[in-house]
């Protein structure tokens, strides 16, 4: 359903603001999102000014800064620190992407982080996945075949085949696109969003697996598939640099073409 | 336990393209309604001279020719994100680096046909 504003619960109040450090030449102002589920309020925004000098380079340093040495409560998903494993994905200054891979030097003196847009909150910058994840197994995603395997060797491909599925199979399933997207923000019950439609396409693009038909089938429907109506925010703001909008497409082409 | 839903619209950036795609569906919505515009000019016709010389009036007056130009606008704004989507369809335009780039071309086309329409209609 479309709802353009926050319910009650989830109005963001202006928070606390923490003191400058002392002998600080380069401040960055950071405004965090904070929620606390044992405190029974609203989320809220906290300002902490930080010493850019004692940041590192990425938006994930500065996390970590606050975290050791203002904030110990703050709580955020991280692990590789490189943009391979997409834990640290979030809102900074109004696009979703990876905290890891987004450096400093990009930002003005003033940075605003949000948690993955229009999801339930955990604590923070925590958000509850669960949903993303089951829609995310309901595309069946493994290779699907009858015949038997080769007795002496992998189902091979030629390189050509393989070539067609990069930049599909490179998705580290961040949800910064799926969670950029109006359409999964109205319909995200039953449209199953850019990035898990990018992965149903991985799958219908590989040469080796047999369940084509089948899989075209389940994805034949008005909001599994065709809510997506080409905002491109998915495209947009991959930190992949991948490109959601075009696996969609090849999907909406390919059950076309069946029907012609 | 409840969990606060995170912002949304609130705290989005909407790239160009995003804003052209609400855009299209808020001119679909107003091009409808300029229906009923043409219909009651239809209706005025079939109706006796009082009735067209009161639309007549309406139309020529500045808040009716604010409206057509209004109405103009809307129609080649939806009409070249129309013809983005048959791209698309086609599978054309989907590179990132392109999307701006295509959506101020859209814009200023829009723009340009508008303009063009309304000058030679004058």
């Amino acid at each position: 359903m479309v709802q353009f504003t926050l319910p009650p619960g989830s109005k963001v109040e202006p928070g606390k603001t923490w003191p400058r450090p002392e002998g600080a030449e380069e401040i960055l102002t950071v405004r965090l999102y904070r929620f606390d589920p044992e405190s029974g309020a609203n989320p809220r925004l906290d300002v902490f000014p930080v010493d850019r000098r004692r940041c590192g380079k990425m938006v994930l340093d500065v996390l970590f800064h606050i975290k050791n040495e203002i904030d110990t409560s703050l709580a955020f998903r991280r692990s590789c620190r490189e943009g391979v494993c997409g834990s640290c994905a979030m809102n900074i200054d109004g696009r979703n992407t990876l905290a890891c891979i987004k450096p400093l030097a990009e930002l003005d003196d003033t940075v605003t982080i949000y948690p993955l847009p229009h999801l339930p909150v955990v604590k923070d910058l925590v958000v509850d996945m669960t949903h993303f994840y089951a829609q995310y197994a309901s595309i069946q995603p493994w290779l699907k075949a009858v015949t038997p395997e080769p007795a002496d060797r992998e189902r091979l491909q030629s390189p050509e085949e393989r070539e067609r599925l990069d930049g599909l199979y490179d998705c580290i399933l961040c949800a910064c696109c799926s969670t950029a997207c109006p359409s999964y923000w109205w319909n995200g019950d039953r449209y199953l969003g850019p990035a898990v439609l990018l992965q149903a396409y991985r799958w219908i693009a590989d040469s080796r697996d047999e369940a084509t038909g089948e899989r075209l089938d389940d994805l034949e429907d008005p909001f599994k598939l065709y809510r997506c109506h080409t905002i491109m925010n998915c495209t947009d703001t991959c930190p992949k640099g991948l490109n959601p909008a075009r696996a969609i497409a090849e999907i909406k082409r390919l059950l076309a073409e069946r029907t012609l | 336990m409840s969990r606060p839903l995170s912002p949304h619209l609130q705290i989005y950036r909407l790239p160009l393209t995003a804003l052209l795609s609400i855009t299209h569906r808020i001119t679909g919505v107003a091009l409808v309604l300029g229906w009923l515009v043409t219909v009651a000019v239809v209706v005025a016709v079939a109706g006796d001279g009082a009735a067209y010389e009161a639309i007549q009036d309406f139309l020529t007056g500045a808040p009716g020719r604010a409206l057509l130009l209004l109405w103009l606008l809307a129609l080649f704004l939806h009409f070249c994100h129309g013809v983005r989507h048959l791209l698309w369809d086609v599978l054309l335009g989907f590179e990132r680096r392109r999307l701006t780039r295509d959506s101020a071309l859209e814009l200023a086309s829009a723009l340009g046909l508008a303009l063009a329409t309304w000058l030679w209609l004058r």
